[in-house]
């Protein structure tokens, strides 16, 4: 995959496939980094608290709706699951292990920004975009509105503005860009953690955190980072106290979800040769048919 | 067989536009406007029934998705009698072009009511915005490309119609002249040249035909096994490429009836030959894809899933495979209409509709998707107003060919009329 995908690449750069080389080199990047400086979040569902402090910080920064702090130590809304939507970016869940019911956790949930987003290789336009820093980042601007990045969403994130007639936008975090790359600080959602249950830091730092965690206290964790590893690695990565088809997070293999539609895709154009050889087949026939046909008049009568 | 095509000519319909029929079809286009509208004024939340579990609904799997497939009698048929030059077949060219032609134009209307943004509808011509990655990229470009390719295509029907007549009413009169020019300049370099856009058409139509199979690949947590392979492109493309004969024996039967024609039965029959064979091709990648996946199971699973796949192939495939290789079904013009239409036309859109929303499930969906009344509206609309466009193409423009005899039949009904005579102006 990743081989053809280079080839594809430095045809593009001969110049012979200038029609797709605009954007698309800019996922060129997964061959050049392995995402180890990646920045990401470890979310630890085991020191989690369930404050909802995080949804609270998530409004006020990205201006979101949002009521007094307070009003966030509401525990009733954990009655059911809730998902993130266009006008909450995360939202905390409450899970329970059946093995041990005496001891539910909470877990925050919110756009992985995937190693290999599947809305990035889906978006028509390049308006969701894998920055080189580690977000997925999205410009309204470019943006058509065909809502396909929330087909190919493995972890149904992107929310769409369904009720926006004119200027309707999809809506998922946006780990605080702005915040995290120009000021310098942690995203809201980590600052307001009380209990640290959220850490901020590059992909191999958190893995490093991770594994410590369960080291340190193998009967508190289950024995698995989420997020290592699936769908290509996320850079959001969760540890919890049993196995994760307790949560709702979705078992994923370990394929980049992009994968299978990036090589159909790469395989039927590469360097354009599939569709210029059957645009020359057909000349041919064309041609060849032409000439053996006896009839007496020619084609030109209705061309 | 010979003598029969020489004499028949592609010509202007001379009946009058409005009948009961068509008044009612234009009731149904008024109610598509008005759904259109509402859309348009209260957005996407207020028309449809979509949300963030389902963001596609019936836009995408029937505006677009069926709606590119069931225009591919214009690139089949445009191979079979331009590439293959079986010259049989040049009567029902044009219709299959203008098929297309409005086909596709609709698709773009359509999809421009399901885009949240549509007025960006052109980014993805953008340098700047390519996205090699995006399969909706690839379907989009070729789609834009082929809609003008076949635009080009149908100059010259309107260059035979006007050139020589060009007379533009009041002040525009200026302007005749310099039309007539541009007339003639086209006529003098598609005449040279055209085999360059059909052959470009064939090509593209190939290309979006099968990357629209390739969209849902995405998404290989939320497909039902029965639909999600990586042969899909496949599938699409010749699935499209069986349905596109069928579509055109489906409009000319109902063209000939409608403009009180005898029905090009030999025509149709000897089309309706391949039929058989291309969708038996189909089938059989259909079953050895589901093989080699080792997927049978899934169909004795008793979900709805398992269902919808028996009636799509049972029915939409295999039957008609059936019928059409029953040498009586295949000559008479109503064993052709309803294993053409009933069964192939239904059955390749109900795989769509598989396809793009019943073998999609989202991860955490609470209520399963069904379209909205303004979402039907809409699409039901929108092929009401393909039909009226369409009349008014083949009324104005030389498009459906017709045997001298059957054409004065046609006028001598019409000219009696005081509608009919005002149009021949």
């Amino acid at each position: 995959m990743s081989l053809q995908r280079r080839d594809f690449f430095k045809i593009a750069a001969a110049g012979s496939a200038a029609l797709l080389a605009g954007k698309a080199t800019a996922s060129t990047d997964s061959e050049v980094q392995d995402f180890k400086s990646s920045l990401g979040v470890l979310v630890d569902t085991v020191v989690c608290i369930g404050c909802r402090k995080c949804e609270w910080a998530c409004n006020d920064e990205n201006k979101l709706p949002t009521q007094e702090l307070k009003a966030f130590d509401d525990k009733s809304v954990f009655a059911r699951h809730r998902r993130p939507d266009k006008a909450a970016y995360t939202v905390v869940n409450k899970f329970t292990d059946p093995n041990t019911p005496e001891k539910p956790f909470t877990m925050k949930v919110q756009c992985m920004h995937c190693n290999h987003p599947a809305c990035v290789s889906a978006c028509i336009v390049g308006a969701l975009e894998k920055d080189p820093l580690g977000p997925v980042v999205y410009d309204s601007w470019k943006c058509i509105g065909c809502r396909y990045c929330m087909v190919a969403c493995p972890f149904q994130i992107p929310a769409y503005e369904y009720s926006n007639a004119l200027d309707p936008q999809v809506r998922k975090c946006t780990f605080c860009f702005d915040r995290v790359t120009k000021d310098g600080k942690k995203p809201a959602c980590v600052s307001i953690c009380p209990n640290e249950a959220l850490t901020f830091g590059t992909r191999e730092q958190l893995l490093d955190v991770a594994y410590q965690r369960i080291r340190n206290n193998p009967d508190k964790y289950y024995q698995h980072v989420y997020g290592e590893l699936e769908a290509g690695g996320t850079s959001w990565m969760y540890l919890a106290p049993c196995d994760f088809s307790k949560t709702e997070l979705p078992l994923l293999s370990n394929d980049e979800i992009p994968k299978q539609t990036e090589s159909i895709q790469h395989g039927i154009f590469k360097s354009f040769l599939p569709p210029l050889a059957l645009y020359g087949l057909l000349g041919l026939i064309m041609y060849t048919k032409r000439h053996g046909a006896d009839e007496e008049e020619d084609g030109h009568e209705s061309a | 067989m010979k003598a029969h095509e020489v004499h028949e000519v592609p010509t202007p319909m001379t009946v009058k536009y409005w009948t009961r029929g068509t008044l009612i079809v234009g009731a149904v286009a008024l109610m598509g406007m008005l759904g259109y509208l509402y859309r348009m004024f209260f957005g996407l939340e207020a028309a449809t029934n979509l949300d963030d579990q389902w963001p596609w609904g019936i836009w995408i799997a029937i505006d677009v998705a069926s709606g590119v497939a069931l225009a591919a009698g214009g690139f089949t048929t445009a191979a079979l009698a331009e590439i293959f030059h079986k010259e049989k077949y040049h009567v029902i060219t044009r219709p299959a072009l203008l098929t297309a032609l409005l086909g596709y134009t609709f698709v773009v209307i359509g999809l421009l009511a399901d885009l949240g943004r549509y007025y960006n509808v052109w980014h993805p011509m953008l340098p700047s915005m390519w996205q090699g990655n995006s399969v909706l990229f690839e379907v989009g470009m070729c789609v834009m490309v082929y809609l003008t390719v076949l635009y080009i295509e149908f100059l010259p029907i309107v260059s035979e119609r006007f050139r020589g007549r060009v007379a533009w009413p009041g002040p525009l009169k200026a302007f005749n002249k310099l039309t007539e020019a541009m007339l003639a300049l086209a006529d003098r370099l598609l005449g040279r040249f055209v085999f360059v856009f059909i052959i470009m058409g064939v090509v593209l139509s190939c290309l979006h035909q099968s990357s629209l199979g390739t969209l849902m690949v995405i998404a290989p947590t939320k497909m039902h096994p029965l639909w999600y392979t990586s042969i899909s492109p496949l599938l699409f493309l010749m699935s499209a490429i069986a349905v596109g004969f069928p579509m055109v024996i489906f409009e000319s039967i109902i063209a000939s009836r409608s403009f009180k024609l005898p029905p090009e039965t030999k025509v149709l029959s000897s089309l309706a030959n391949y039929t058989p064979m291309l969708l038996g091709a189909y089938l059989v990648a259909k079953i050895l894809d589901l093989t080699l996946r080792n997927a049978w199971g899934y169909l004795f699973e008793g979900s709805l899933q398992s269902f919808m796949w028996m009636i799509e192939v049972g029915g939409g495939v295999i039957l008609p495979i059936v019928l059409l290789s029953i040498p009586k079904v295949r000559k008479s013009v109503k064993g052709l209409f309803i294993s053409a239409t009933l069964v192939i036309i239904l059955g390749v859109l109900l795989n769509r509709i598989n396809v793009f929303l019943v073998a999609y499930t989202p991860l955490y969906s609470v209520k399963t998707y069904f379209p909205s009344i303004i979402e039907l509206m809409v699409t039901i609309g929108l092929v009401a107003i393909l039909v009226l466009v369409y009349r008014f193409f083949v009324i104005t423009f030389p498009v459906i060919a017709v045997h001298p005899v059957d054409r004065a039949k046609q006028s001598a009904g019409v000219e009696m009329s005081p509608a009919g005579a005002k149009r021949n102006k």
